[in-house]
């Protein structure tokens, strides 16, 4: 371990370090514009020099690893010159329109320029001036500001793994650009707006709405996949003005996908504000009285086993539980979270959960996709695989349709018929499987929503025994959710009772007429055509694809307007919190059926949030331990049974829109033509 | 004076052919697989013994360098040749490879015995076009001969070399730029620590030295160091090429012992300063990135390494550039400002952002409009530059500003009043 003085005080510091993180360690803070602890290194802003002893120039402390005996100065005359001139240099080209930048309050130059610059500038020429560039509707660019450090480079090439922005030309005429106009690809690039330290890359959707020191900031949690980003919530008033990552190492580290972060204006549009009742054929707005109880009526006057309770991808744990008591008050078994149809069942847990955890991959040494294409899925999970694979010694195979993932795959076959043969060991894969020292299977949730699903999983299951996937301290049996309800679902149990229907039963159910009642809690994946002719009471927070079918409609929270739990795909519960209030009359959706449970005189007797996560970890215990994952025991799963020939396809066909809050979404709609264009790119016929 | 005996370069003008035949007449690949066979310690020790220090412009001991590399290496090391001349008032290596390939070549396996180097790259400027075809059919000839590749010179030593032509940029004639441009990158100097002597060409310990340093290495060991460390003075020995260039009366390039007085150098070679010495402005003794001597000081500086920098300016390439009375000096140097600006890779902040604002304000001191405090703004945004950058780009655009102002601040004064006064009269 190497020992250096820092300006007198003496630290000690991992081999491998750099002289700025043992400044770091000692408690000094050296100021950065480039460096980046989860970048490669550039070293090209030159704001980090440090006096180093025996050096005849300053040098830059976050490329210099540290070494023994260093005798190095933070504050010495030298330094603070080094550091004024740096500044000054890279104020002199930088136009000062803070008052009008959005980067105005949270930029990294500013802050600097206020501790370490100079106080007026001395540079009497004119500014350079720099075209700004086109990256697509995410993004938008004011390069005369960039301070080129590079980070968004970096960020492209190695995190996202899309070389699609790069330093063209020389000397001051150095621009960062994508070279031939285009938007970025990546599903990612949000980042680059958060890497960027001062105001060249914005975001688009936010810029010039609202000034950082306005926004109310409020913690919580995406639910816009199963990966369950930390995230941080800007709103002003009742509007959510952006949604920023929060640092969370074994989550989403600090980045976060671009759905998550720029469909916030989907909250804003075509919302359910009022409860509203289909009155000869027309649906009319009506007071929560009146909506209540009429859906009451209608619910007692139909025998319990007409009822069915479905339930959507982004719905909270404290509603489920509410959900599966109403259930159980009108004693109806037909109860379903599974709105894909997932084969998915309860017990045991191994067989939902991503068991290796996001941060395990870390330690894998071999990979296999079977159905999933993680970039679109989990593009958080597939920055992971992706940073696994950079560091070396680790290979990817995929079973499944191929698709770019920004690293190499081998593709050992399209369907589930390639599975089976390696879970029959007819494949040589399995062999490389077993030998791995810890491999690691991602089922996709798709995979397990075909009509062979159980058979599907039974062979995953199959090959997780043959290959040892589950290990003493490995567990490389891993499912990989799309929606961010889906765990906490099957973790309180709301599947069928005895006797009851799934999903694909209450659809069979509605065409043969023996289902009346489908109460839909946020289900908005389901062909509307099918739901159709049963009542539907939709509680919703769109007027997306249920709500125009509906009898009743509910109006309920988004994720952003509410104090609830998500579970995600490895188990972890998180809780989101209330940013801004729902729109009009919606309500919180757990309070939505405890109202109706009392109109219907079911009395569910849970009336605070604290008596329904009380509830809640009464049903599933590991609920109670927010952000702490449970292991799950290993245990036979999956039904075997004959397996189809059709190739696995992911259940996300449109990254961008996926949900109710992407399809209301108009940056999203951009984002998804865009999209769509790349895949089919127009000819010169088109049009 | 440098005798015709102790010459090292005696075709350096072309007189006689470049071919292989006509190389061997004068010397060259004479008992060179002898030489290989002495082992790469006996080299080294010689090459440090011989003091002979890189010829590229920073006066590294060459020596020492090639002791730097790794004993023992599990995979490929490289030499990798400096043939980016680029240095405005440079033209050494031109004419080596013109006229002497054979002793680069030569030069090159010698120092790739020394190191136990896989391969050889020379990475030539992309503007020597006629230079690049003639050191191509060098090699062939070489390789023809056997002289190098597989069993080199019947060695049992195995030496690869490769001529690679760069593009066209200043920036890579800078060791890290160069690799990186060698690699197919974007020409941009990689962050030091580490050393390339540790992690160079494709992340392979790498040395790389100039062409003159290497293609007076053969020479070097036929005729020992004690030789070669006898011309000159201790810590600046052996010979050097002089491109003299500006206004004398025959500008050359010429092979001269270290330390010969400026004076003398320009007088007996290169015909004098145009209208005789006393007509002498000032001399930027080493390419354009060393700062400017004024006559007083080239009265009887000597032209060595360590001579120069008593006088805060530096041997460099040397690529003596002469400036007689005529000389707008601030235009003159204003015109190196602008230089630097153009071929500043971009990469680190003092370099992108100051070469361009040192051009803008040495073009309004030059026309003097300016305030008399900017000098000293001037200079301080030099001091800005200088030291803080990752290369030294930053360094060679300050130096010849600071030059300037270190001997030439009357006429700055001068030229901000004069223009003063005739803006007044215009009014």
């Amino acid at each position: 371990m190497p020992k250096l003085t820092i300006d007198g005080q003496l630290v000690e510091v991992p081999p491998g370090s750099t002289v700025l993180q043992a400044c770091e360690a000692a408690g000094r803070e050296i100021p950065v514009f480039c460096f980046h602890p989860r970048l490669n290194i550039a070293g090209n802003c030159r704001m980090c020099l440090v006096e180093v002893e025996k050096s005849p120039k300053p040098q830059a402390s976050c490329a210099l690893p540290a070494a023994d005996g260093m005798v190095v100065r933070t504050d010495s005359p030298a330094v603070h010159k080094a550091r004024r001139g740096v500044l000054e240099l890279l104020l002199i080209n930088h136009p000062l329109d803070c008052p009008i930048c959005d980067q105005g309050g949270e930029c990294d130059l500013q802050d600097l320029t206020l501790f370490y610059g100079p106080d007026k500038s001395r540079f009497q020429e004119n500014k350079r001036p720099v075209a700004d560039k086109y990256l697509g509707p995410l993004i938008s660019t004011h390069m005369t500001r960039c301070i080129h450090c590079t980070r968004c480079i970096r960020f492209l090439n190695e995190v996202a793994g899309v070389e699609e922005l790069g330093a063209v030309h020389r000397g001051e005429h150095m621009e960062i650009t994508t070279w031939i106009e285009a938007a970025l690809t990546s599903e990612l690039s949000g980042n680059i707006v958060d890497l960027c330290p001062v105001g060249a890359l914005n975001s688009k959707p936010y810029e010039y709405r609202a000034r950082t020191w306005e926004l109310k900031k409020t913690e919580s949690v995406d639910v816009l996949d199963a990966v369950g980003s930390s995230i941080r919530i800007d709103s002003r008033g009742n509007e959510v003005m952006r949604i920023l990552p929060r640092l969370h190492e074994e989550v989403n580290e600090e980045w976060l996908s671009d759905k998550s972060r720029f469909a916030a204006d989907g909250l804003k549009k075509r919302r359910l504000d009022v409860p509203i009742l289909r009155r000869g054929g027309r649906l009319e707005p009506v007071d929560w009285r009146t909506a209540l109880a009429a859906v009451a009526e209608r619910i007692r006057a139909t025998p319990p086993e007409r009822i069915a309770i479905l339930l959507g991808d982004q719905v909270d744990c404290e509603t489920m539980v509410l959900a599966r008591e109403l259930a159980a008050r009108i004693g109806t078994p037909h109860l379903d979270c599974r709105q894909d149809g997932a084969a998915l069942g309860s017990e045991p847990r191994a067989q939902y959960l991503f068991n290796t955890t996001i941060a395990g991959i870390e330690q894998a040494d071999l990979c296999l996709l079977v159905g999933t294409d993680p970039r679109h899925e989990a593009a958080l999970v597939n920055a992971r695989i992706r940073k696994r694979w950079r560091r070396g010694g680790f290979q990817v195979a995929r079973i499944g349709v191929p698709a770019d993932l920004t690293y190499p795959v081998e593709e050992l076959g399209l369907g589930p018929q390639t599975l089976a043969d390696l879970a029959q060991g007819r494949h040589s894969f399995a062999e490389r499987l077993a030998a791995a020292g810890r491999p690691m299977l991602i089922l996709g949730a798709g995979a397990v929503a075909r009509p062979d699903g159980a058979a599907v999983l039974a062979q995953a299951h199959a090959l997780a025994e043959r290959a040892g996937l589950v290990r003493e301290g490995w567990n490389g049996f891993n499912l990989l959710h799309t929606a961010a309800a889906r765990v906490g679902g099957l973790e309180l149990g709301l599947l069928p009772g005895p006797g009851g229907r799934d999903v694909a039963g209450v659809l069979a159910g509605i065409e043969a007429g023996a289902i009346e009642l489908v109460l839909s809690i946020g289900v908005e994946e389901i062909e509307p055509k099918r739901l159709e002719k049963a009542f539907v009471v939709h509680l919703g927070t769109h007027g997306d694809r249920t709500a125009p079918i509906a009898s009743a409609i509910l109006p309920g929270a988004a994720w952003t307007e509410k104090n609830a739990t998500w579970v995600n795909t490895e188990g972890r519960p998180q809780r989101g919190r209330l940013a801004v209030f729902p729109p009009g009359e919606a309500k919180e959706d757990w309070r939505i059926l405890r109202a109706l449970s009392e109109a219907a005189g079911l009395g569910v007797p849970l009336d605070t949030l604290e008596a329904v996560r009380a509830r809640m970890v009464e049903l599933a215990p590991q609920l109670g331990e927010v952000d702490r994952i449970r292991p799950a025991g290993w245990g036979s799963f999956g039904r075997p049974g004959p397996v189809e020939a059709a190739p696995f396809r992911s259940p996300v066909a449109d990254f961008y829109r996926t949900c109710a809050i992407t399809r209301a979404s108009a940056v999203m709609a951009e984002c998804s033509a865009l999209a769509a264009a790349r895949v089919q790119p127009a000819t010169g016929t088109h049009g | 004076m440098l005798h015709d005996r102790d010459r090292i370069f005696t075709n350096l003008y072309g007189e006689r052919p470049w071919t292989l035949d006509a190389a061997r007449r004068r010397g060259d690949w004479d008992g060179t697989g002898d030489l290989v066979l002495k082992g790469r310690d006996w080299l080294v020790k010689e090459m440090k013994e011989s003091g002979l220090r890189g010829r590229g412009g920073a006066g590294f001991p060459t020596g020492l360098k090639w002791s730097f590399m790794p004993k023992q290496s599990a995979g490929p090391v490289y030499l990798v040749v400096n043939a980016d001349e680029s240095e405005p008032g440079t033209c050494k290596d031109r004419e080596i490879i013109r006229n002497e390939p054979h002793k680069l070549i030569e030069g090159c396996l010698l120092a790739g015995a020394a190191m136990w180097c896989t391969a050889g790259y020379i990475y030539i400027r992309g503007e020597f076009v006629q230079e690049a075809r003639i050191l191509q059919a060098a090699i062939d000839e070489a390789y023809a001969a056997g002289l190098i590749g597989r069993n080199a010179c019947g060695s049992g030593y195995d030496f690869e070399l490769y001529l690679h032509r760069g593009a066209g940029a200043y920036i890579c004639g800078e060791e890290t730029g160069l690799l990186e441009s060698l690699e197919g990158k974007k020409g941009q100097p990689r962050l030091k620590p580490p050393f390339p002597a540790a992690v160079g060409l494709y992340g392979r310990p790498t040395t790389v030295n100039n062409v003159e340093t290497i293609a007076v290495a053969p020479t070097i060991f036929r005729r020992g160091a004690a030789w070669f460390a006898g011309l000159g003075r201790p810590g600046n020995t052996g010979t050097k090429i002089f491109c003299i260039s500006g206004h004398v009366n025959q500008p050359c390039t010429v092979e001269e012992e270290m330390g010969i007085p400026l004076k003398t150098l320009l007088e007996k070679h290169a015909g004098g300063v145009r209208g005789g010495w006393d007509n002498l402005l000032a001399v930027i003794p080493g390419g354009s990135s060393v700062p400017l001597l004024p006559k007083e000081i080239c009265d009887t500086v000597k032209m060595d390494f360590d001579s120069l920098r008593e006088v805060q300016s530096g041997l460099g390439t040397a690529g003596v550039i002469v400036m007689d009375r005529s000389t707008d000096i601030v235009k003159a140097i204003a015109r190196l400002s602008k230089f630097y600006m153009h071929e500043s890779c971009g990469q680190c902040t003092p370099c992108r952002e100051g070469t361009g604002w040192l051009w803008r304000m040495m073009e309004r001191m030059a026309r003097g409009e300016a305030e008399t405090a900017e000098i000293d703004q001037l200079l301080d945004v030099t001091k800005e530059i200088e030291g803080h950058t990752i290369c030294a780009l930053g360094d060679a655009a300050a130096w010849p500003v600071q030059g300037l102002i270190r001997h030439f601040r009357p006429e700055l004064e001068r030229r901000i009043r004069d223009h003063k006064l005739a803006r007044r009269a215009a009014a």
